[in-house]
């Protein structure tokens, strides 16, 4: 890539004005560095992963309204995590995370699990109690 | 307040970035690309089975932690590395080093740098960043893939130290603590040359170029197999892993094209000069690809024609890094 054809699009970085360095070779030939503040395949690529991750969010927003999933499930999704990373964060095995998920057992985790997870998530033990999602 | 006198310098990559600048603190003046070669960070792995973000895992670059393991081994470097179970052990052992002027490698969870934009904040626990000072507030860093330094509170750092999850930090910390004056830049070239055309021309199925074949084939199955909603997520994250940020482009060839340009001035070989030139051509197809691929995502194309025809370009990607592995390996016997 040539230093004059480094991509100057729109991205997701440009709007936290941040520049990403790019090596690129300069008219002779050699290797120098650029900045870059975007390019357009990256952006599609990221955000298409980014409205995966919406779709996940609403999809577990749908199950908790139904009553078919605890909040846990839906906040896990929220903080764009999975089970390993939500089972790690709270120190507990992945199956307990799991069971976790159904509302009746959720509603009958002690203080201490709570605080746990509500840590993970960065609230009060409280407000994880009684979170209700939008 | 404590404050090393260290100078932060941009680059692509986190981790060669993180290498280059505390060596270059220490007086052994190394770039970016230099590190990244000799460390072998060149290479591509197709893990099918493994689902990162609900996609398959394909990386451009070897485990996170072995490119600088592999350069500090091949220059002869002493590193001293922690981890730590409690915080406060990991916080107190870091503010003793900032007060001995030794400023401080750490790997860190991404998802809580509260100065990466939103979009970028994944659960990815294995990026690298330099303490380099201390204040009243919180400390002084420096992200090697920012333009200018930053700071994070003690509670952000320590949320970003013990980040849980695949590859855990643990609060990490590491600092070259013996170099040698006149390293032997050569041979760590050779070797890091040597390691990086064993990996792309491995007789294995995942890896180097028998990896992409494999991504090439799975890629024309994929819209039948999986729908092309799936197909489309899974194409969107490769390109992500070739083009985000810390790849400094096209998988990672610009920046080793850039290295076979010094390892050239430094051998006296003028065939690596050559090979850049092609490694740099090779790095722009790649980002022809890059290119493709997200026109298949955006519209959402139906025709099996589209996947076809991106195969194709990976599979000739694929022959010719490994025609260019192959005159690599001769180029320096």
């Amino acid at each position: 890539m040539k230093k004059d054809e480094v991509p100057q699009d729109d991205g997701s970085l440009s709007k936290s004005n941040l520049k990403e360095l790019i090596y690129a070779t300069d008219e002779g030939g050699r290797y120098t560095t650029t900045l870059s503040s975007g390019w357009e395949p990256k952006s599609i690529a990221l955000s298409q992963s980014l409205d995966a991750i919406n779709e996940r969010v609403a999809d577990a927003l749908a199950k908790v309204k139904g009553g078919e999933a605890s909040v846990l499930y839906y906040l896990m999704e929220l903080h764009r995590m999975d089970v390993p990373v939500l089972a790690g964060y709270a120190g507990t095995w992945q199956w307990r995370v799991k069971r976790h998920f159904k509302p009746e057992v959720f509603e009958k985790l002690d203080d201490r699990t709570i605080k746990k997870y509500a840590d993970a998530f960065g609230m009060s033990p409280d407000a994880l109690r009684h979170f209700k999602p939008e | 307040m404590m404050q090393t006198d260290f100078k932060h310098r941009q680059s692509a990559h986190c981790e060669n970035g993180v290498i280059a600048n505390l060596l270059t603190d220490k007086g052994m003046a190394v770039s970016e690309p230099m590190m990244f070669g000799i460390g072998s960070g060149l290479f591509f792995v197709y893990l099918p089975f493994l689902k990162v973000n609900y996609a398959p895992a394909f990386s451009y670059r070897p485990m996170p932690g072995l490119i600088f393991r592999r350069a500090a081994k091949r220059l002869g470097l002493t590193v001293k590395r922690q981890k730590f179970s409690s915080p406060a052990a990991a916080a107190a052992a870091l503010d003793d080093n900032l007060r001995n002027n030794i400023p401080t490698g750490l790997q860190v969870g991404v998802y809580n740098l509260t100065y990466f934009p939103d979009e970028y904040r994944f659960h990815f626990n294995a990026h690298n960043l330099v303490v380099y000072g201390k204040t009243d507030t919180g400390y002084l860093i420096s992200d090697p893939v920012m333009e200018t330094v930053t700071t994070l509170t003690f509670q952000e750092l320590e949320r970003v130290r013990f980040a849980k999850g695949p590859f855990a930090p643990k609060g990490h910390m590491y600092y070259p603590t013996k170099w040698p004056e006149h390293p032997d830049l050569k041979g760590a070239i050779l070797k890091g040359i040597k390691n990086t055309c064993r990996d792309m021309l491995a007789p294995l199925p995942l890896i180097g170029v028998r990896g992409m074949r494999k991504v090439a084939d799975a890629i024309t199955k994929w819209p039948t197999k999986l729908g092309v909603k799936t197909a489309n997520h899974y194409l969107a994250q490769l390109v992500r892993m070739q083009e985000e940020i810390g790849t400094g482009g096209g998988g990672f060839r610009f920046i080793y094209a850039a290295f076979l340009q010094e390892a050239a001035d430094v051998l006296g070989n003028d065939r690596l000069l050559e090979l850049s030139g092609e490694m740099t051509a090779i790095g722009d197809l790649w980002r022809q690809f890059a290119l493709e691929a997200s026109r298949v995502c955006k519209n959402r194309s139906t025709q099996p024609d589209a996947y076809n025809s991106l195969a194709i370009r990976l599979q000739n990607l694929a022959d010719l890094e490994e025609a260019f592995f192959k005159k690599l390996r001769s180029a320096i016997k």
